[in-house]
């Protein structure tokens, strides 16, 4: 009861803050999205550098997230902004990896066959391997948004806002409803972000 | 139609060729097999006239036109190409699959569509059963059908052939071996054929290119193979019973005779007459022209003094046009017959092989003179 009454009290924060935390991750993940998609399919031409760029995600993703935006901070200061590179920079490797093992993993004599048929390397991108590699790069792609949305409350740290604020200013005022409030919105909307991205995945597939 | 000379390619880090100086004319409108064991550079060779390979030196001239000045994509796109794990999208339905070249080319959609049916029904697939079907809803025969479908849509002159039922089972594989024969029947594609089963080659094949260590070592017909292997390669490569095997060679329509018919009103005298005039130790039982399953024969005929009746014998079974040799032997060990009869695919009997006929075409083959 007590619970409900502090919701209602702040409810108009409480959306404000819900927003912010959409419109940060979903700025971030257009651009990693893009930019992952981009990176996985350029890495299959050559496995040195595949070997590099994954190697590099993946000490990216090591980092603590507090230190990655941490890090930031000199360099683009704070607020929305750092909190977005931070956010791309984190979620690459899921994206970069998932379209690669996706790209790379489909089986030799089907493109043999596409390329001794006469499609053009372009074709076989766009008609052959991107279709074959969508499941993989649409887990990968639920797995970084899922993974920024929880990685995005951090990024209240160095003043983007969000649902973070919440979490922090629970915890330094040892709020446990606000640290609830926050923690349970952001699982809400990873869960349900992620059953919107599975629907999208299966109309796609047929 | 397609010639090699002296085509040579050699792999980066190799020490030597895995194609050495070929020089090979495939005509047009032949099934050329190019068979030999793993390594021997028959897949390599095969890969270089759809440029997949380039060559290390020499040169490959399509129509007289030397494939270095053409297009790759253009060049491609004009020869189907078929390879042992098909290789069919297995996103796309089998409809999009055998539309692929098509649609590349620029074809209308009804264009393509009636295509697609027409290509559907040639491999023996109904398309409304078929035509919105995924790969993986396919068996291993029906994709290969598939992939032969695919290849031929654009109805290109040459195909390219990578051990395309090797995967498959025996039995699938026979029969996918015999349509395709069938197939080629009618569409007299100038076909570059892969495999490692010398049966395969012998079966499939107007010429066969022996291939050794990126060497041709022989090229012939199967027949000619069979009676003077080049050397003591190829003889493993065949490993003997080459008479059995030629018998695989010799089909049931140039062994037999044709055989008269006798109308079933004649009597004994016409019949015996008939029987002298045309050569044939057997006449078949006809009604208004129309023939039977039944015979007469010299030796039946004695039963009988004027009515054909008592001389009338069932033929009890018959052989295709088709059939070879092989099998024709194997029947008349079968029924303990010297003889059996020939019927065509509406089942009308057209003649009769002896055995004698048998023996005495295959040690005419087998004692051929090198051609």
């Amino acid at each position: 009861m007590e619970f409900i009454g502090f919701f209602a009290a702040r409810w108009e924060t409480i959306l404000q803050l819900t927003i912010e935390h959409l419109v940060i991750v979903l700025v971030a993940m257009v651009i990693s999205i893009v930019l992952g998609v981009t990176v996985g399919i350029l890495i299959c031409w050559s496995r040195t550098l595949a070997r590099i760029v994954l190697n590099l995600t993946n000490v990216m993703m090591t980092i603590p997230s507090l230190a990655l935006f941490s890090l930031l901070i000199p360099v683009l200061g704070i607020g929305k902004a750092p909190a977005i590179v931070g956010l791309v920079a984190y979620t690459q490797l899921p994206l970069v990896r998932n379209v690669y093992t996706g790209i790379t993993g489909i089986n030799p004599a089907i493109i043999e066959a596409a390329q001794g048929m006469g499609l053009t390397e372009r074709k076989i991108l766009f008609k052959i391997k991107l279709p074959l590699a969508f499941p993989a790069m649409m887990a990968g792609i639920r797995t970084a948004t899922v993974m920024g949305i929880g990685i995005g409350a951090i990024a209240a740290y160095i003043g983007a806002g969000g649902l973070g604020v919440f979490i922090f200013q629970g915890i330094s005022r040892t709020n446990d409803k606000m640290v609830l409030i926050g923690a349970v919105l952001i699982s809400l909307i990873s869960i349900l972000t992620d059953r919107a991205l599975a629907r999208v995945q299966r109309k796609f597939e047929r | 139609m397609i010639r090699f000379e002296s085509v040579s390619k050699r792999y980066p880090n190799e020490a030597t060729d895995a194609v050495d100086q070929l020089s090979l004319h495939i005509r047009a409108g032949e099934i050329c097999m190019l068979v030999g064991p793993s390594g021997c550079g028959k897949t390599t060779t095969m890969k270089m006239v759809n440029k997949l390979i380039e060559p290390t030196s020499g040169t490959i001239h399509i129509d007289g036109r030397n494939i270095d000045a053409v297009d790759t994509i253009k060049l491609r796109l004009n020869i189907g190409y078929i390879i042992q794990e098909i290789g069919l999208f297995p996103h796309m339905t089998v409809a999009e699959n055998i539309a692929t070249v098509p649609v590349e080319l620029g074809w209308s959609k009804a264009r393509i569509s009636a295509r697609i049916d027409e290509l559907l029904e040639l491999v023996d697939l109904d398309p409304r059963l078929y035509r919105q079907k995924k790969p993986r809803e396919l068996s291993g025969g029906q994709k290969q059908r598939v992939g032969v479908a695919r290849a031929l849509a654009a109805d290109p002159r040459i195909m390219l052939m990578d051990e395309p039922f090797g995967a498959l089972d025996p039995i699938t594989r026979a029969k996918m071996q015999d349509e395709f024969l069938k197939i080629q029947e009618k569409i007299r594609k100038t076909i570059v054929f892969v495999t490692h089963d010398i049966e395969e080659a012998m079966k499939m094949g107007d010429r066969i290119a022996v291939l050794k260590a990126g060497r041709m070592v022989q090229l012939g017909t199967p027949m000619e193979i069979l009676a003077h292997p080049a050397d003591p390669f190829v003889s493993e490569l065949i490993g003997g019973r080459q008479a059995l095997k030629m018998m695989n060679l010799i089909f049931c329509d140039r062994l037999m005779h044709e055989v008269a018919m006798v109308d079933r009103t004649q009597n004994a005298d016409a019949a015996r007459r008939l029987i002298a005039e045309s050569g044939a130790s057997r006449l078949i039982l006809a009604t208004n022209g129309v023939r039977e399953r039944f015979y007469v024969d010299s030796q039946s005929l004695t039963q009988t003094q004027d009515d054909l009746g008592a001389a009338i014998r069932p033929i009890a079974g018959a052989l295709r046009m088709r059939a070879s040799a092989q099998d024709a032997l194997s029947e008349m060990l079968r029924t303990g017959e010297r003889f059996l009869f020939v019927e065509d695919d509406s089942h009308q009997v057209k003649g009769v092989v002896d055995l004698e006929d048998l023996f005495k075409r295959v040690s005419e083959c087998e004692h051929a003179d090198q051609a």
